[in-house]
């Protein structure tokens, strides 16, 4: 498949590495070109320099033609916001965002966006290694931290999914 | 001040433009709350301002609930990030429910884009100075104001400058494009309320609404141009 990801950190270059070995078509984007380093010399795929919330930087890397969408980039709203733009503009049939706020990555979910918090999945690891339990899976993770959220009239968030 | 009409309107983001709007709005008597995430910007407009600065992050739920967004009647994102201001503005509307939301779009490419996602309105002073440069430039020019209905319907300016083949028309008597309205005609810094009889002058500036795929045809009447 052809997969686009925005944020060339330790996440971003490590779905770049494994994906491409696999055979993968696949395009990073960073603002900052040190950033491709981490991608090691034998990295056969494409790297533009850029920023991720600017459509022309998506269209340089050729976004209306990919598959996918991966934004990781260290910002929760960086990256909220450029897999919006892949999928209102350059309607990419799938988008996934890194967010590490649980509950900004509830509420996007619920509007149809997927995405990945982190911050919940490491923590649910994590405590199950501490209690010696077995994996609780993914859906159980990103609940975690979800209960003190007694905040906001939460109810009337109806999702709008386009 | 007093008004009859007094809004809770919560501030995200107090540079200079959310300062000055955080005064000018309290001035005019609505209860206001700016949210600043920065603790010695948020420190420093409180001497000033008072209890109506929270040092707090905009985009994080819990400070929105605490900052009481539920009732707020308007909620302004105003920093200079677009992401932050499209997130305020979206987590603003869809957990919150606030009717209306305002974003400030620093990238003008990005307007369209924030109405799509569902952003009520967007300023962009880069749009505002870019056309008012075009303005300055342009003979014949129909320059967009306003855009409504997600850019459907345009809010557009045209001057009568000197050789305008309208100059010393009356309104009725223009061939106008079809779904065509003019609202107001500007002449000497006075906004008239413009009917068929009026007869335009040069110096003027014409209002009209118009959908927005007649906007050449417009221009064409306003330059003598061929459309």
């Amino acid at each position: 498949m052809k997969i686009v990801i925005l944020g060339c950190g330790r996440v971003g270059s490590t779905i770049a590495t494994t994906m491409s070995r696999e055979g993968h078509d696949v395009t990073v984007i960073d603002q900052n070109p040190d950033a491709f380093r981490r991608l090691g010399k034998d990295f056969k795929g494409k790297m533009v320099t850029g920023n991720g919330i600017d459509a022309d930087t998506l269209r340089k890397a050729d976004v209306g033609n990919a598959d996918a969408f991966v934004a990781v980039t260290n910002g929760d709203n960086r990256n909220i916001m450029s897999v919006q733009l892949a999928k209102v503009r350059f309607k990419v049939p799938k988008v996934v965002a890194r967010i590490y706020d649980p509950i900004r990555a509830v509420a996007y979910a619920e509007l149809g966006i997927e995405t990945v918090c982190t911050t919940c999945v490491g923590a649910g690891l994590i405590r199950d290694k501490v209690l010696d339990q077995p994996f609780g899976g993914f859906e159980q993770y990103a609940r975690l931290g979800m209960e003190e959220q007694v905040l906001g009239p939460t109810e009337s968030a109806t999702p709008e999914v386009e | 001040m007093a008004i009859s009409n007094p809004m809770y309107i919560i501030i995200v983001g107090a540079g200079k433009v959310g300062y000055y709007l955080a005064k000018a709005l309290t001035q005019e008597g609505h209860e206001v709350l700016v949210m600043e995430k920065d603790r010695k910007v948020a420190e420093a407009i409180a001497e000033e301002l008072g209890e109506i600065v929270m040092h707090a992050d905009g985009c994080e739920v819990r400070s929105m609930s605490e900052a009481g967004m539920a009732r707020a009647n308007v909620v302004v994102a105003v920093t200079g990030d677009d992401e932050d201001n499209l997130v305020i503005c979206q987590m603003a509307k869809r957990k919150f429910g606030v009717p209306r939301t305002i974003a400030r779009v620093n990238d003008p490419k990005n307007e369209e884009l924030f109405q799509e996602l569902g952003i009520d309105q967007t300023v962009s002073s880069t749009r505002i100075i870019f056309n008012l440069i075009e303005q300055q430039i342009e003979t014949g020019q129909v320059i967009p104001l306003a855009a409504l209905k997600k850019g459907e319907i345009e809010v557009v300016e045209a001057d009568i400058t000197p050789g305008s083949p309208v100059e010393g028309l009356r309104i009725g008597q223009l061939d106008l494009p079809p779904n065509t309205l003019i609202i107001s005609v500007i002449r000497d810094g006075h906004a008239l309320i413009p009917h068929a009889d009026t007869r335009l002058r040069q110096g003027d500036s014409v209002i009209a609404m118009i959908k927005a795929e007649r906007e050449k045809e417009l221009r064409a009447v306003f330059a003598g141009e061929q459309p």
